[in-house]
């Protein structure tokens, strides 16, 4: 039992009732049966020796589900997929443990629904009752060995490799619970992922292996997140970064552009391995992300992005309580790359609605809501959500990350809410979206005042040891001009820009070039989407040099108004116009615009 | 309805409590049944099991409980979800909420029948949307083109024309030459209106491309539930399985959601936000998520839901949640309206996500999205001048934010206004559009291509307003 069985049909038209449903009980006597049906929450009767998330098989369409509580022979089951016509006296089937799917070559590139079945296999509309595989059961992938028999095997150790795709090497990992002395290799070769390569105390091993889909794999011991993960974004990686094993959480109301800026996280970072989960979005989007990301080379390998990426899709209109299991089945895919020595970034969109799924389930079960109608255990769930992450030596004695990016999207823009307040809590980097910056169609619209990042000091640390000495510096500066600027602002608007000092109106300009040369960044220019570190850090010191050049000529007695009238524009248009790792680009135009400001004095 | 009703009939009514009613006895019937209410009085009535256990189904009944008692009722279940007959003889027809007919035809028949909830369209199977869907109005083709497989809603406030122009919309959309079809769901609207609208569509109802579904404000509240439901079911078939491109106009969503709350509240549901249920976005996602293309399917599903936001605030949970779901949104205005400017739709607060992808070189014209992208970047800077205008007065503004407050009035006036029943080609609006940003100096035009200049600009073309360029204009975002 589990869902990676063989694919079944699915029920197709559904709509007439066999004989035997309504009849029922003919299957299995003794077996569970249903005794209530409330949309997604099921309670079956006669569980025998039933645990806590078994999975269970409901109805004649076999509909899966997860036994979420007990009481005597009774249970209460969650059910991932729609239950329509489900009554009682159906009967059910207990399954020997949790929900799981086979781990394994071809993650890489496929398109998974929340319980990882391979979408792209399935008919053109999702059917109740419908199986397929995680894996291609056909796919024979070039095995290499890397141990030999009698070599000693512990959990974690790499058996082999195979090329997973263009730009990934899976390793073929001992499974978390082997060890022993290897008795049996295979020879170098073509194997599907149901074929034994290897033998272990007597126990086959396989490239694939089945692993539970909630339960978080053991890593190794957790080492310190000190590296970045460069986004090739600027106003995350100059002012917010976020390191590598850490976590980030994106709020956004909507229109505040989040998905856009998910996409380009998703396109432009340089993690190994990148797990977009989708979860209960639009279909569209997914539609369109997959098209751009397999039409798209990643810079740094010169493959497609789609050999990078592992897409899991639970769109908003797919089954409410799927949603709950493709945020942890994520994770479980991003730790099993992690567990090979990757860095792995897993972004969830939504987090929100996952939160959501947990609401509708403690209300149709009638658990006592704790805020906004969401049960007490939001918090702890988001917390042991984001805990997933973090920077490993890995079993085999590599090193390894899972980086986690969740999206939050809150009702009304309120960033008090439950799901937010929150994930404030649990993770190290918050990108705040302001609606208003989007409205003035400054993206990405990230606020520079409600944004934050614990990671700053060991990016600055790691950035000095790469020679940038001066990273944290302009930091510093970048994110006191802006609110400077922004003080300045409030007060021009009171008495007009004419009245201020000129050392302020300075600070004014300084902002608008802050804003337009180094924050906004066009998702849809070839040359802007990404940017490379060395580009940021060009551009970042033009603005300031510029802004250091301008108050020494106020300093001595050149008017602000001559400055303001000079010809900048150039500076708002070099990043679209050098290319994404072009630093020396940037550095002429910052030495031509200098040389036309110090014309001036 | 045509799902074949089983014999049996259960007659125990356990307890009636706002639109539901417990039945008692039953075996055998599942959630999300349809079931059939006969009265003592022989009247029939439609319900929906939302709940079975052991021998009990909580029923909603779409037509209301009013004036059922315990005695003398007669429930029978049909064995399956509600199905409606599928196919093209729902074109050329008006029916009510329930897909019945309404306009003295015959009963819709068909050999095959849909489950009116669907069944989700396969991620991987999907189709980004491409390609236009033309609607001849200048506001939304020029700026917030709508796109072949998008969802976007109109959001507006009671008292604007948003009925208006959504049923100019109905009547004036196109695909290019492309077998078109338009589905036409009222939820919940005054007899009015609904007139109104039927005049409207009188038309395009001629050349039988039209289904209308009428669900009014008088009729049972909890019917309207399924009201959109049923139309999405007969665009599903019109579009892929009989190829064509369907636009399905949903007017009012708000009423859709106030009728799930009363369910909601009915069963004792924990509310969330304002009383509405906790799966609100889940039922508005299985709604709105039916649009879209099918990859190896020649046609598609386009929404464009109307909903009015309850006083004016975008912030209400239906707009917000809604504003999630779809992919992008139109926003009208009681500015505009008041200045009597038709549609008064604010150029700025509305959006269509999808624009690039049907619009632009290869889909519309060439200089499409630049153009567009410059009409935004002045009514932005023009928005600007004007709150800098009512701080410091209109004669602290320069010369280039005063003409960027003309700019705007000429936008109004030439590109946005127009008639209700003026069906602009996309030519037109396209040249209205190049005609108000030649009001500005050709250096001033930052976001337009040289070529596309070349090709369109009808100013002066002088070198008015250089030494400055982008950063004269005051760029600053207000906060």
């Amino acid at each position: 039992m589990g869902v990676t069985g063989a694919t079944r049909d699915g029920a197709g038209a559904g709509g007439e009732r066999s004989a035997d449903t309504v009849a029922g009980m003919t299957v299995e006597p003794g077996g569970p049966t249903v005794v209530r049906v409330s949309g997604p929450v099921i309670e079956l009767d006669g569980m025998g020796d039933a645990h806590i998330l078994d999975l269970v098989e409901v109805g004649h369409e076999h509909l899966i589900g997860e036994v979420i509580s007990l009481r005597g022979e009774r249970a209460v089951v969650q059910a991932h997929e729609y239950t329509g016509g489900l009554a009682p006296g159906a009967p059910a089937w207990l399954g020997s443990g949790p929900l799981t799917a086979e781990l394994g070559p071809g993650l890489i590139g496929g398109v998974f629904d929340g319980m990882l079945r391979r979408l792209s296999v399935m008919g053109e509309r999702l059917v109740p009752g419908a199986r397929a595989p995680t894996l291609d059961p056909e796919r024979r992938w070039r095995f290499t060995p890397r141990v030999s028999p009698g070599d000693h095997v512990s959990a974690g150790a790499v058996l082999g490799t195979v090329p997973e795709s263009e730009a990934i090497e899976a390793r073929i990992l001992a499974p978390p619970d082997v060890a022993g002395k290897l008795e049996w290799v295979a020879a170098a070769g073509d194997y599907t992922t149901a074929e034994p390569v290897a033998r272990v105390g007597g126990r086959e091993l396989r490239l694939a292996h089945p692993w539970p889909l909630r339960a978080p794999r053991p890593g190794g011991m957790r080492i310190g997140a000190s590296l970045p993960l460069s986004t090739g974004q600027r106003a995350l990686d100059l002012l917010f970064p976020v390191a590598r094993g850490s976590t980030a959480a994106v709020p956004g109301g909507f229109g505040t552009g989040k998905t856009v800026l998910l996409q380009q996280i998703a396109k432009w970072c340089d993690a190994d391995v990148i797990v977009y989960v989708s979860c209960g979005e639009r279909g569209n989007e997914l539609a369109d992300l997959l098209e751009e990301i397999s039409a798209l080379q990643d810079p740094r390998t010169g493959r497609s992005l789609l050999d990078r990426t592992v897409m899991i899709a639970n769109t908003s209109n797919m089954p409410l309580m799927a949603r709950e299991l493709s945020v942890y089945a994520g994770a479980t895919v991003a730790e099993l790359y992690r567990d090979m020595g990757y860095d792995a970034l897993v972004i969830a969109d939504s987090t929100s609605r996952w939160a959501e799924a947990l609401r509708e389930l403690a209300s149709r079960t009638g658990e006592l809501p704790a805020e906004e109608g969401f049960p007490a255990s939001l918090a702890p769930a988001l917390a042991s959500f984001y805990e997933r992450s973090g920077r490993v030596q890995t079993l085999a004695g590599g090193v390894g990350s899972v980086t986690i990016l969740g999206a939050v999207s809150p009702p009304g823009g309120d960033m008090a809410e439950p799901v937010t307040a929150h994930t404030g809590r649990f993770v190290r980097t918050m990108w705040s979206l302001d609606r208003d910056l989007a409205y003035a169609r400054h993206y990405p619209a990230v606020s520079w005042t409600a944004s934050s990042s614990r990671d700053v000091a060991p990016v600055a640390q790691w950035h000095s040891e790469q020679g940038d000495a001066e990273w944290a510096k302009r930091r510093g500066r970048a994110v006191a001009l802006l609110a400077d600027a922004d003080r300045v602002q409030a007060v021009a608007e009171l008495v007009g820009v004419a009245s201020l000092p000129d050392p302020e109106r300075i600070v004014l300009l300084t902002g608008r070039l802050l804003r337009e040369a180094v924050l906004q960044q066009s998702a849809l220019s070839e040359n802007d989407a990404r940017c490379g570190p060395g580009k940021q850090a060009a551009l970042l010191a033009m603005v300031l040099d510029l802004h250091d050049r301008a108050l020494e000529l106020v300093g001595r007695g050149v008017p602000a108004a001559r400055i303001e009238e000079l010809d900048l524009s150039d500076a708002a248009r070099a990043r679209e116009r050098v290319g994404p790792d072009d630093a020396a680009g940037v550095e002429a135009i910052a030495d031509e615009l200098l040389a036309r400001l110090g014309a001036l004095g | 309805m045509s799902a074949p009703i089983a014999p049996i009939e259960y007659t125990r009514v356990r307890e009636i409590r706002g639109p539901l009613l417990v039945v008692a006895d039953v075996e055998g019937v599942g959630w999300d049944e349809v079931g059939e209410i006969r009265l003592g009085s022989g009247e029939v009535r439609h319900g929906v099991v939302i709940e079975v256990e052991r021998d009990l189904a909580v029923v909603e009944v779409l037509e209301g409980t009013g004036g059922i008692g315990a005695a003398g009722v007669r429930v029978a279940f049909s064995g399956s979800p509600m199905r409606i007959p599928v196919g093209e003889g729902w074109l050329g027809r008006i029916c009510n909420g329930r897909g019945e007919p309404l306009d003295g035809g015959p009963p819709i028949l068909s050999e095959r029948t849909q489950a009116i909830a669907g069944e989700p369209i396969n991620p991987a199977s999907r189709a980004a949307p491409s390609e236009a869907v033309l609607t001849g109005v200048s506001a939304i083709d020029g700026l917030a083109t709508l796109v072949r497989g998008q969802k976007l809603p109109i959001f507006s406030v009671g008292g604007l024309p948003h009925l208006d122009l959504a049923a100019q919309i109905a009547a004036q959309a196109r695909a290019a030459e492309e077998p078109f079809a338009v589905v036409f769901a009222a939820i919940g609207i005054t007899h009015a209106d609904a007139a109104e609208v039927g005049a409207a569509l009188a038309a395009r109802g001629a050349t039988g491309d039209l289904v209308v579904l009428l669900n009014t404000a008088d009729d049972p509240l909890v019917e309207r539930i399924v009201t959109p439901q049923i139309a999405l079911t007969i665009a599903e078939d019109l579009a892929f399985e009989c190829e064509r491109h369907v636009l399905v106009v949903m007017a009012d969503l708000t009423s859709w959601c106030e009728a799930l709350r009363e369910v909601a509240a009915g069963r004792g549901e924990i509310p969330s936000r304002r009383g509405y249920p906790g799966h609100l976005y889940s039922d508005l996602a299985s709604l709105l998520e039916r649009a879209g293309r099918i990859k190896g399917r020649p046609g598609s599903i386009t929404q464009v839901p109307v909903l009015t936001m309850p006083a004016g605030d975008i912030n209400h949970p239906v707009p917000d949640t809604v504003g999630y779901i779809t992919e992008g949104q139109l926003v009208l205005s009681p500015e505009l309206h008041a200045a009597g400017i038709y549609p008064p739709l604010d150029a700025l607060g509305s959006l269509s996500r999808l624009m690039r992808l049907g619009a632009g070189p290869g889909r519309t014209r060439e200089d499409h999205l630049e153009l567009a992208a410059q009409i935004y970047a002045l009514a932005a800077e023009a928005r600007r001048a004007s709150e800098l205008a009512e701080v410091l007065g209109e004669d602290a503004l320069s010369s280039s934010e005063r003409t960027r407050l003309e700019f705007a009035a000429a936008m109004n006036a030439e590109l946005l206004a127009q008639g209700r029943d003026e069906d602009r080609t996309l030519e037109e609006t396209l040249e209205r559009g190049w005609r108000i940003v030649s009001r500005l100096p050709r250096a001033e035009l930052t976001m337009l291509s040289t070529a596309a200049l070349d090709a369109h600009y009808a100013g002066v073309g002088g070198e008015r307003g250089r030494g400055g360029g982008a950063m004269t204009v005051r760029t600053g975002v207000e906060r």
